[in-house]
C-alpha cells in the first residue's frame, strides 16, 4: 500500500476545511482530487505535503507514518498553482536546486546534477531554454518548469495543486496528455487537484470527489459515471435536468411512459429523477413533457436545445446533428421523453 | 485600471503649477545646499582643505566611520531577523511590536538621546555601578553607538518588511519541499530576492548613522578630538564663528548626502520592482 | 498510551517528564527560523527601545506628583512647548499645499530636469540635520544670502521663531511629497476621464474628484511632518536663537536640564512633549478614521 489517509480532520478556528477524510493511492497511481472551490482540495494537499498538520488523523506513506516527517523530510514533489519558481534563477538553476541543497554526503556531483537537469529538460521539451528565467517564460512553459523542478528530486509522490488552472483551454488539453505521458514514464504516484471534472475524468487512473470537506465518492472515471453515489456528484459531473417520477423495481413511471432508473440504493415510490441531455428523445406529439424550443446551438458533435415547459422549467437536451431534432425551429412545441433516469 | 501618463504641460494653471514647484524647490531645499559650498570656499580653496586637513576634523571623520560601522551592521542584522518574524509569521502582539519597531522614526532624535543618559549617565539608573567598575558609556564611544543604533533602528526593517510581505512565502515553501534547510531557504532564495532592497534600506541607515546630530549631540560630551563626530564638530566650530572650518566639514556631509541620493535613485530606477512599494522614512 | 505494567524495563520511558505531545498548530510553522528571528527581535527592540524608553518613562516621578507638575506649568517649559508645537504645526500646514503641488506636478508633467528635481525631494531626508541647521542660518541672518533681502524691510529671520518655521519647512516637505505622491500616480485615469465626460472642468475634477481620494495621503504626511518637525533638534537649534520664553525649543531645553543634572525635570519634560505629540498624531489618525469611514460609505 503506497499512500493511506485515514479519519483526516482539518478545523480552521471553528470551521471544519476537512472533516473525516480517508482514501489510498496504490504504486504508480494517478490519483486526481474534485470538487468545487472552497471544499477542501488545497488543505489536503497541502496537508499530505507537510505544509499542515491535521488536527486528527493519519497519513502513512509506505507504513511509516508521514505526519511526524518535517515537509524537508518527506521528499514530495509539489507543483504549486502559482509555480513558485524561483524568479532570480535560470530555468536549470530552478531544476537543480532540490538536489543542490542536499546535503553533501548525499549530493550528487556537480556532472550527474548537470545530467539530470540535461534529462528533465529534456522530458519538458524546453532543451534550449535552460539559460532562460522564469519571467521570460510563456505560463505553460513555467508549468512545465514547475514540475521539472519537483520531478528532479525523485520524489516518493507528486502533488500538483489544479497544475492547469492559470492556462488557457487549448495549452491546457495539451499539458494534460503530456502530464499523463510523463506520468507513464516516471510511474510516480501522483495526485492532483482539479475543479475541472472533464480533466479529472480524462486523466485519472481514480477520481476522489469532495464536497464541503467530506468524500462524496472515490472511483474509476467510468464507475463514476455510470454509478454516481449521490445528486451532487451526478451534477457535478455533468448536466442534469430534473423530473417527478413514480419508482419501483428499477423502472420509473412518467404519465404514459417509462423509464429504466439507475440507483445506489433500493428506492420506491413518489421521487425527483434526474437525467442527461443525451438520454432524452423528443418527438411532436406526447407522451412526455411538453416544452418550447427556447435555443438551438450547435455543441461540438451534437446539437444543444433549451426548451422550456409551460411551468418555466428549463431543460437542456442533446442529440445527434442528423436526428429529427435538427429540424426543429425557435418556438416549437415538443415533448420530452427521458430515456434513462438516475435516481438518489 | 488605467493610469494617466505624464505629458507636458498645456495649460496656464500647468505652467503656473510647475513654475511654483521649480522655485519652491530651488529656494528651500537646493538653495541651503548650494549655501554650503558658497561658504566653505568664500576664502578660496587653501582655508578650506586646511580646515578638512586639522587633527581635530580627521579625527572626527574616524570617529563617524566607526560609530556607522558599528551600528549599521548590527541593525541591518536585526532588520532582516524582525522581517523574516514580521513577514512569515503571526503571533500574537504582532502589532504592538510593530508599531514599537516605529518609535524610533517617531521620537525627537532628543529623546533617543536622553534616555541613554538615564541610564548609564552619572545620576542615572547604573551610573553608580558604571562609575564603580570604571566602565564609560556616557561620553564615550559606547554611547554614541548606541544612541545610533537607536535613531536608525528602523530603517533596514522597515525597507524589507513591505518588499517581503508581499514576495510572499511561495518561493520559500517550495524550497522547503524540495529539501531545503532554513540556512539554504534563507541565503539561496530569500536573499537573492530582497538584496537590493536591503542594499537600499542599509544605505539610508548608514547615511543617516553618519549624519546623525540631535542623539549623540546628548551623549557625546564634545569633547574635541575624542568624542566629537563630525556633525558634532560642525557645531562646535560654527559657535566659534569658525564658520568656513564649519563648512569644510559640512561639505563632507553633504556630499555624503549627494552620494547617498544618487545611489538610492539608481536604486529606484535601476530595482524599482526589488525595493518596497511605498517609498515612505 | 502505553502503562507501566506492559513496558520493557531497560526502554526509555515513553513520556519524559515535561513533555508535550507536537499540537496541531492552525497555521503550522513550516519555514523555519521563527524563534531565533523572534528571539532576535524581541531582545534587541527591548534592550534598545522598550528598557531606555521604560527609563525616560519612569525618572520624571522622583519628585513626585507635585514634582512632574512644577516641571512641565514652568511657564518657560509651557512657553517652548507653545513654540515647538506651534511652528511644527504651521509649518507642516505649509508643507500641506506646497508638497501637494511638487508632487502633483512630479506626477503629472513631463518636463526636462524632472527626475533632478524628483532626486531633490528627498535632499532633506538625506542631509545631515546639523549641515542644514548651519547652512540655513547663516543664509537667513541678517547679512546672508536671503536674510539681506529681508533686513532692509525690518523682518529679522534668523534667530526668530519665524527662522524656527522656516528651517521646519526645509525639514517637513519630503514626507508630503512621498507620502501623496504614490497615490496620485496609481490614480484611476478613468475616474478622471469618467468626471470630465460629465461637464467637469479640468479644474473641477482636480478639487472635487482627485483631491478627496488624496486626503487620507494627505494627512498621513501631515502627521509625518508634524511629528518630525515636534522632534527636531539639529536644523532648529542653530537658526532658533535660543531665547527662553522667545525662540527656545522643547528638545533644547531637555538638554539644558539635563546639562544642569536635573534629570527628573529633563524626563518630565520629555515625557510631556512626547504625551502631547503623540495626542496629535492620534487626532490626526482619528481624522484619517473618519475620512476613511466616509470613503467606504
Ligand atoms: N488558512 C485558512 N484559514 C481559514 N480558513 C481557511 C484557510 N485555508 C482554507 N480555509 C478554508 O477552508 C476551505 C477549503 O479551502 P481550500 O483552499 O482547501 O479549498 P479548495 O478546494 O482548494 O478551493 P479552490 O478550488 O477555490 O482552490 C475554504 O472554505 C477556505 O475558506
Ligand atoms: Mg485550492
Amino acid at each position: 500500500m503506497s499512500l493511506v489517509v485515514k479519519n483526516i480532520t482539518k478545523c480552521f478556528s471553528d470551521f471544519a476545511a476537512l472533516n473525516d477524510v480517508s482514501f489510498q493511492a496504490e504504486p504508480g497511481e494517478f490519483l486526481a482530487l474534485l470538487g468545487p472551490s472552497g471544499s477542501g482540495k488545497t488543505t489536503l494537499l497541502r496537508l499530505l505535503a507537510g505544509l499542515d498538520q491535521p488536527d486528527t488523523g493519519s497519513v502513512e506513506f509506505d507504513g511509516a507514518d508521514y505526519l511526524k516527517l518535517s515537509a524537508r523530510d518527506r521528499r514530495i514533489g509539489m507543483v504549486f498553482q502559482s509555480y513558485a519558481l524561483f524568479r532570480h534563477m535560470t530555468v536549470a538553476q530552478n531544476i537543480a536546486f532540490g538536489l543542490n541543497v542536499r546535503p553533501a554526503k548525499e549530493r550528487p556531483s556537480k556532472a550527474e546534477i548537470a545530467a539530470t537537469v540535461q534529462r528533465l529538460l529534456k522530458l519538458i521539451q524546453l532543451e534550449d531554454l535552460g539559460k532562460r528565467y522564469p519571467s521570460q517564460l510563456s505560463g505553460g512553459q513555467r508549468q512545465r518548469v514547475a514540475l521539472a523542478r519537483a520531478l528532479a528530486i525523485s520524489p516518493r509522490m507528486l502533488l500538483l495543486d489544479e497544475p492547469f488552472g492559470a492556462l488557457d483551454a487549448l495549452v491546457r488539453k495539451d499539458l494534460r496528455r503530456w502530464l499523463r505521458k510523463i506520468h507513464d514514464e516516471t510511474g510516480v504516484t501522483t495526485i492532483f487537484v482539479t475543479h475541472d471534472q472533464e480533466e479529472a475524468l480524462d486523466l485519472a487512473d481514480r477520481v476522489v470527489v469532495l464536497k464541503d470537506g467530506q468524500i462524496e465518492q472515490i472511483g474509476k472515471p467510468l464507475e463514476l459515471y455510470r454509478h454516481p453515489q449521490s445528486a451532487f456528484v451526478f451534477e457535478f459531473l455533468g448536466t442534469s435536468n430534473e423530473v417527478p417520477a413514480t419508482v419501483s423495481d428499477g423502472v420509473a413511471s412518467f404519465d404514459g411512459f417509462t423509464a429504466p432508473a439507475v440507483s445506489p440504493k433500493a428506492l420506491s415510490g413518489a421521487q425527483t429523477v434526474r437525467f442527461r441531455p443525451f438520454d432524452a428523445q423528443l418527438s411532436p406529439t406526447g407522451p412526455g413533457f411538453e416544452a418550447k424550443v427556447l435555443s438551438l446551438l450547435p455543441a461540438g458533435s451534437s446539437l444543444r436545445l433549451e426548451l422550456q415547459t409551460p411551468d418555466g422549467k428549463v431543460f437542456e437536451t442533446q442529440h445527434a446533428h442528423e436526428s429529427e431534432a435538427s429540424d426543429l425551429k425557435l418556438g416549437d412545441t415538443v415533448f420530452v421523453r427521458p430515456s434513462k433516469v438516475y435516481v438518489f | 485600471m488605467k493610469v494617466r501618463a505624464p505629458e507636458a504641460p498645456k495649460s496656464f494653471p500647468a505652467f503656473v503649477l510647475l513654475a511654483f514647484a521649480v522655485l519652491w524647490m530651488a529656494l528651500v531645499i537646493l538653495l541651503p545646499l548650494v549655501n554650503v559650498l558658497a561658504e566653505a570656499f568664500k576664502q578660496g580653496v587653501a582655508p578650506y582643505l586646511s580646515s578638512i586637513v586639522q587633527p581635530d576634523a580627521l579625527s572626527a571623520i574616524r570617529l563617524t566611520l566607526l560609530v556607522a560601522a558599528i551600528a549599521v551592521p548590527l541593525n541591518a542584522v536585526f532588520g532582516i531577523a524582525a522581517a523574516w518574524c514580521f513577514t512569515r509569521f503571526d503571533f500574537p502582539l504582532k502589532g504592538l511590536l510593530l508599531s514599537i519597531l516605529d518609535l524610533p522614526f517617531t521620537i525627537s532624535p532628543v529623546i533617543s538621546g536622553i534616555v541613554w543618559v538615564l541610564l548609564f549617565g552619572a545620576h542615572g539608573w547604573f551610573g553608580a555601578f558604571l562609575q564603580a567598575n570604571d566602565i564609560k558609556i556616557i561620553y564615550a564611544l559606547p554611547g554614541l553607538v548606541i544612541a545610533t543604533i537607536l535613531v536608525t533602528l528602523p530603517f533596514v526593517a522597515r525597507e524589507l518588511i513591505p518588499l517581503m510581505q508581499d514576495q510572499g512565502t511561495d518561493e520559500e515553501i517550495a524550497a522547503v519541499t524540495l529539501g531545503a534547510s532554513g540556512w539554504d531557504v534563507f541565503f539561496r532564495v530569500t536573499l537573492p530576492n530582497i538584496k537590493w532592497a536591503l542594499t537600499y534600506g542599509v544605505l539610508l541607515c548608514t547615511a543617516r548613522a553618519m549624519g546623525e546630530f540631535g542623539a549623540v549631540s546628548v551623549v557625546s560630551g564634545h569633547i574635541r578630538g575624542l568624542t566629537n563626530t563630525l556633525p558634532l564638530h560642525i557645531e562646535v566650530l560654527y559657535n566659534e564663528y569658525d564658520s568656513v572650518g564649519a563648512f569644510a566639514a559640512a561639505t563632507l556631509l553633504a556630499g555624503l548626502a549627494l552620494v547617498t541620493l544618487v545611489l538610492k535613485s539608481l536604486l529606484e530606477w535601476r530595482f524599482a520592482d526589488e525595493l518596497a512599494a511605498h517609498r515612505r522614512h | 498510551m502505553t502503562t507501566d505494567a506492559t513496558r520493557d524495563a531497560g526502554a526509555p520511558p515513553f513520556v519524559t517528564e515535561g513533555y508535550k505531545p507536537p499540537k496541531a498548530t492552525h497555521k503550522a510553522r513550516v519555514l523555519p527560523g521563527f524563534r531565533l528571528s523572534l528571539g532576535i527581535t524581541i531582545t534587541y527592540l527591548s534592550l534598545i527601545v522598550l528598557i531606555p524608553l521604560a527609563a525616560l518613562l519612569a525618572r520624571p516621578w522622583e519628585h513626585g506628583l507635585d514634582g512632574v507638575w512644577q516641571a512641565i506649568s514652568d511657564p518657560r517649559v509651557v512657553a517652548s512647548l507653545r513654540l515647538t508645537f506651534g511652528t511644527a504645526f504651521a509649518a507642516a500646514v505649509v508643507n500641506l499645499f506646497a508638497g501637494l503641488v511638487v508632487a502633483w506636478v512630479l506626477t503629472r508633467y513631463e518636463f526636462p530636469g524632472k527626475s533632478l528635481l524628483d532626486a531633490l525631494v528627498d535632499l532633506p531626508f538625506a542631509l545631515p540635520t546639523a549641515v542644514a541647521g548651519v547652512s540655513l542660518c547663516s543664509m537667513y541672518a541678517a547679512n546672508g544670502w536671503i536674510g539681506s533681502l529681508f533686513a532692509p524691510l525690518g523682518i529679522k529671520i534668523a534667530y526668530t521663531p519665524l527662522g524656527i518655521f522656516v528651517a521646519l519647512i526645509f525639514v517637513g516637505l519630503p514626507f508630503i511629497v512621498r507620502s501623496v505622491q504614490p497615490v496620485l500616480a496609481e490614480f484611476d485615469a478613468e475616474v478622471e476621464e469618467a468626471a470630465q465626460t460629465l461637464g467637469a472642468s479640468p479644474m473641477q475634477t482636480a478639487i472635487r474628484v482627485i483631491l478627496p481620494s488624496l486626503l487620507p495621503a494627505l494627512l498621513t504626511g501631515f502627521s509625518l511632518a508634524f511629528a518630525r518637525a515636534v522632534g527636531e533638534y539639529g536644523s532648529v537649534i542653530f537658526i532658533a536663537g535660543n531665547m527662553p520664553f522667545v525662540s527656545e525649543i522643547t528638545p533644547l531645553l531637555i538638554v539644558i536640564k539635563l546639562e544642569e543634572f536635573d534629570y527628573a525635570g529633563a524626563a518630565a519634560v520629555a515625557v510631556a512633549m512626547l504625551a502631547l505629540s503623540f495626542l496629535s498624531l492620534l487626532v490626526i489618525n482619528g481624522i484619517q478614521l473618519l475620512l476613511s469611514k466616509r470613503g467606504r460609505a
